[in-house]
């Protein structure tokens, strides 16, 4: 059972966090919602939870509470440009349909 | 799929509902549109990497060019290319002192001029929108998606109309404005200011064509604005000239060639901004003439032929203090705005003139549109509730007119909104039944040098004596800095109100409005110039008779004085009403009165002047 974070997010990830000027790390989670079901959720982590399960990757803390775990076992987060954008992408291998933004899916 | 971008803790957005904003700085040069991505305030670039978008709209044949294209058929296509349009937003013709100068085929339209160009009359509105999509569209390829709305940055010395004229600009440009934000406000948000130490911090603004001082004091989380200062005719550009016209000196030439010049300009600029990180500049240039330019400028030969630019900053700055009735050690902190702040001689001078290193680790071209963004990021809902909210100040006080084109403040200036005020007035007449209610903007005492920004009448008051009546006003401005205005007669409940959109031609249906009220304005002012006219004219009837009589009271027949008083009654009755026409009856039923004793008088004077005359002596 692992998060990993590609080094490219990482860096961009500890980034903000000390422009911020506070953070112990990012939170991934799974919600319910979206036309396809499920959705993602990534947040700056102020501290960690008492359920939380910590990965790290490249430096940076990664938490997740186990019920999300299951949803996105073995996903490797990485940060990528498309033409003007620039954002985080999950690579999930438990997904079997994206809508087609892929902001929501279900496994 | 979809690129994420971390949110604040617990914070995260619904799949397609990312509260994408942004701040744009709508500048006179340049505009720049910035977002707040993964906690961190960032200038969104073009595709080119460029940040800075020139506010230069050209219209042609083919349609629209914005920024760069727009800029390089600048000089080949003067009338059609428009820069600086900001200069021209919410002002009529006769506000744009050197209207004279530029090359465009300006239309003097009620309320805001116009442009005639390649595509039609344009309003200043429309040429910023124009600009405005361009970073629309940018921002939305960059956030990936539609954008929630906006936060724009406007001077702080920008009246309603200015204001008005900004936001309309927006909605056409298909952008929801969050709110405007003055931009020496914006530009202490970027720096953080507004959540540090509460105090008066002074924002110096030096951009490409004019100069900005902003005294502004925190207190609470409100940015309120002491004072503004500063020269609409100043900036980079002169320091260039000054190079420019070095050169010329230096190498001896004259008579250059257009493209000569213009060559030579970007020489000068060049030279410049090399100047910001080394003690000397080459410059080196090959004429069309084939002429040799090989010069070398260095930082010491700079400062000596731009000293007085430099001290053309520091006099407003001087008096914008002054204004604000602070002396320099109040001062807790500097933020320089503005590419041109760049320059060490400026950073040194302004260091110097406060006794304090300035803030400057931001970029100062993009100051002011980060501080925007963060704002929009905040008004947008993407912070925790622990965060800030910036409340905005009224600018200009708000006021009406009263007896004697007197300006009574209701909302004094600075005063955060949303706002509401409401005063009590009365009549001044015994059985005044309307009251004409005159809102104006501005912090002079007279009606006149203030700017007027809605009129309308209560009607329906119930005849009183004068001073009995109890007319409530409310003034109301919205979180948007909208004004809206209430009359309401206390007793009888009458009610009359105003939403008050200051006046330019944006829609045709806003253009007939404004042409009817203005009709009907013209209408009454002929009256009350007709009135007062009648008026002057009858006193000095009533003045020449009342001479008359008393010097040539023997003249009049029997009861003819009697008439005579009751006439000059009825004409003193008929000044103190209001009716013209009344007035002139009277004035001429008395003429007709004193018709018959005037030409007795005549008889009597001429009589006197001829009586022991002999007829020779009258002829020779």
């Amino acid at each position: 059972m692992a998060i990993t974070m590609t080094e490219q997010a990482a860096k961009h990830v500890s980034n903000f966090i000390t422009k911020r000027g506070k953070g112990v790390g990012l939170r991934l989670g799974v919600r319910t919602s979206g036309c396809s079901g499920m959705a993602y959720t990534l947040e700056f982590a102020d501290e960690i939870g008492a359920d939380d399960l910590q990965f790290e990757s490249h430096g940076v803390k990664v938490l997740i509470d186990a019920k999300s775990l299951a949803y996105l076992d073995g996903t490797e987060l990485d940060y990528t440009r498309e033409g003007l954008n620039e954002g985080f992408k999950f690579n999930n291998p438990n997904v079997k349909n994206a809508c087609g933004c892929g902001e929501s899916f279900n496994v | 799929m979809a690129l994420l971008q971390i949110a604040e803790p617990g914070m995260s957005a619904a799949p397609h509902q990312h509260r994408l904003a942004v701040g744009i700085d709508l500048g006179t040069t340049n505009s720049l549109v910035a977002t707040v991505r993964s906690a961190l305030a960032v200038v969104l670039n073009d595709e080119h990497g460029r940040s800075l978008l020139p506010s230069v709209v050209r219209y042609h044949a083919d349609g629209v060019d914005v920024g760069c294209h727009a800029q390089q058929k600048q000089a080949m296509d003067p009338q059609n290319t428009i820069v600086s349009v900001k200069r021209f937003m919410g002002r009529g013709l006769s506000d744009i002192a050197d209207a004279a100068h530029m090359p465009y085929r300006f239309v003097d339209q009620p309320g805001m001029v116009q442009i005639s160009t390649l595509a039609g009359v344009k309003s200043p509105v429309e040429v910023s929108a124009e600009i405005l999509k361009v970073l629309r569209q940018r921002a939305e390829k960059a956030l990936g998606g539609e954008l929630v709305g906006a936060v724009i940055t406007v001077p702080a010395y920008f009246d309603d109309a200015q204001r008005q004229a900004t936001k309309d600009a927006a909605r056409l440009a298909g952008i929801n404005v969050l709110r405007l934000l003055n931009e020496p406000t914006a530009a202490a948000v970027a720096y953080g200011l507004d959540n540090g130490a509460e105090g008066v911090y002074a924002v110096f603004d030096l951009g490409g064509g004019t100069f900005d001082i902003s005294i502004l004091k925190l207190s609470r989380g409100v940015f309120e604005v002491l004072s503004t200062n500063g020269d609409s005719a100043l900036g980079g550009d002169d320091f260039d000239h000054r190079i420019y016209c070095w050169i010329l000196e230096q190498a001896g030439l004259s008579g250059l060639s257009h493209q000569d010049t213009r060559l030579l300009q970007t020489h000068a600029r060049a030279a410049k901004e090399v100047l910001t990180e080394h003690e000397e500049a080459p410059i080196t240039a090959v004429l069309s003439t084939g002429e040799m330019v090989d010069l070398k400028l260095t930082t010491g030969v700079f400062a000596e032929i731009t000293r007085s630019l430099v001290s053309k900053t520091l006099a407003p700055t001087r008096k914008a203090l002054r204004d604000a009735g602070l002396s320099v050690e109040e001062v807790k902190g500097v933020v320089m705005v503005g590419g041109s702040t760049r320059m060490p001689i400026i950073q040194h001078a302004v260091g110097e003139f406060f006794g304090q290193e300035p803030l400057n680790n931001l970029d100062p071209d993009k100051v002011v549109a980060l501080g925007a963004a963060i704002q929009a990021n905040v008004l947008a809902g993407n912070r925790g509730e622990d965060e800030w909210l910036l409340l905005d100040v009224i600018p200009l006080s708000l006021g009406l007119e009263t007896m004697g084109g007197l300006v009574e403040k209701v909302i004094p200036r600075n005063s955060t909104i949303p706002a509401a005020r409401a005063q009590e007035f009365t009549t001044y007449k015994d059985g005044q039944t309307a009251m004409s209610i005159h809102v104006v903007q501005g912090e002079r005492e007279l009606v006149s040098d203030c700017r007027a920004l809605a009129k309308f009448e209560l009607r329906g008051i119930p005849p009183m004596v004068a001073g009995a009546a109890r007319i409530r006003v409310t003034f109301q401005v919205d979180a948007d800095g909208l004004l809206s205005v209430t009359a309401r007669e206390q007793s009888t409940g009458v009610e009359s109100s105003v939403t008050v959109k200051p006046s330019y031609g944006l829609s045709d249906e806003q253009i007939t409005q404004m042409l009817q009220a203005s009709q009907a304005y013209a209408k009454d002012d002929m009256m009350a110039r007709a009135l007062q006219e009648a008026r002057v004219e009858g006193g000095r009837l009533i003045e020449a008779v009342e001479a008359a009589l008393a010097e040539d009271g023997r003249l009049l027949k029997e009861g003819e004085g009697e008439r005579i008083a009751v006439r000059i009654d009825a004409l003193r009755a008929a000044i103190a009403g209001d009716d013209h026409r009344l007035v002139t009856q009277a004035l001429e039923t008395l003429n007709r009165a004193t018709e018959s004793f005037a030409a007795r008088r005549m008889d009597a004077s001429v009589n006197k002047a001829l009586t022991g005359h002999k007829l020779e002596e009258l002829e020779s």
